[in-house]
């Protein structure tokens, strides 16, 4: 089972890049109770008959496990969302594309945390590929100054080929000093709301 | 922390340029290549794959390529990952926590000796008993 939501979200997204997607468009949006992602693509997409045996943990589509029987990407998805009343809703018509929308309540004590951002978004625009990604993050009910959009064409005309460990770790740099923003704004709501049920004094407020 | 535009982040490539390999991709050496299936993803590829970018950062080696691929086949080891060196055996590592990333950069890429208790495939016994050599 995936250790931190972001776990979740770069195996939703592999899924798209594997269904020879050509654009796929990523969504975070976070707020000091929830998470909310949704991923969108172009890619070959599901018939109802597959979609439904993509929900079963003994079905991997053939061709991308050859010898393999277990898929288990979805089926972890489903089960986290069942455990912690969150939810996800998979909309795929074959030849036309998928589009996955996962919400989970990060304050639920059965769902994983949050996890590592920058390293999944950094993980996600370099794997190989020629495709489009464009991922738009940002805290939830903000006016917008801490949300950032990645271009994955823009970030490659920038940067070059995303394979060297030297533009990975720039990658990495420019992503980090964009996700700063949202961090913070979602930490300093999660301690407003801690005074406000604990008081300023009491210790669980940090 | 300020957020980077994309203008001072191509100047950032361009300071770095000196140390880039200006080789096309065809000619970079040395590459590592990460398992991040689910199976990888659950056992922390992801955090494999930034000990990586930390350590090559670290030990200033600009000529490696980082790929990702999909599941090896060896998911009872994840996170499993393949490091591919001129004048060594292709060799695919498992178990490779963030500190055995380190190591594997530090002993099969910069010391051309080979991780032989995190080797799970490729190289034949006898190989591995010579540390690759």
């Amino acid at each position: 089972m995936h250790r931190t939501i972001c776990d979740f979200l770069l195996d939703i997204i592999q899924n798209s890049i594997e269904a020879d997607a050509s654009g796929i468009v990523v969504e975070v949006i976070q707020s000091e109770s929830l998470f909310e992602a949704t991923v969108g693509d172009d890619g070959c997409g599901m018939s109802e008959e597959e979609l439904k045996r993509a929900q079963d943990p003994f079905y991997s589509k053939q061709g991308k496990h050859d010898h393999r029987k277990a898929g288990l990407g979805i089926p972890f998805l489903m089960q986290t969302a069942s455990m912690t009343g969150g939810q996800v809703d998979i909309q795929s018509q074959q030849g036309i594309g998928t589009s996955v929308r996962l919400v989970l309540p990060v304050d639920h004590i059965d769902t994983p945390p949050v996890g590592d951002m920058v390293g999944t978004f950094t993980a996600a625009l370099s794997y190989p590929g020629s495709f489009g990604m464009v991922i738009k993050r940002s805290a939830a009910a903000s006016a917008g100054e801490d949300s950032y959009v990645l271009d994955r064409i823009q970030l490659q005309e920038t940067l070059g080929e995303l394979e060297t460990g030297v533009s990975l770790n720039l990658l990495r740099r420019y992503i980090a000093s964009q996700e700063a923003s949202v961090q913070e704004l979602l930490n300093s709501r999660v301690k407003s709301v801690k005074e406000a049920v604990h008081g300023k004094d009491d210790p669980r407020r940090a | 922390m300020a957020k980077m535009t994309l203008e001072e982040l191509r100047a950032l490539r361009d300071e770095k340029k000196k140390d880039l390999n200006k080789r096309d991709v065809a000619d970079k050496t040395k590459q590592v290549v990460i398992g991040m299936g689910t199976c990888g993803i659950a056992a922390g590829a992801k955090d494999t794959l930034n000990a990586f970018l930390q350590e090559l950062d670290a030990q200033h080696l600009t000529d490696v390529l980082i790929t990702q691929t999909g599941c090896m086949g060896l998911c009872y080891v994840e996170p499993t990952i393949e490091v591919i060196a001129p004048e060594m055996p292709n060799v695919i590592y498992g178990k490779v926590t963030p500190d055995v990333a380190k190591t594997i950069v530090r002993d099969h890429l910069v010391n051309k000796k080979m991780v032989s208790e995190h080797i799970f495939d490729r190289p034949a016994a006898d190989i591995i008993d010579r540390g690759g050599k």
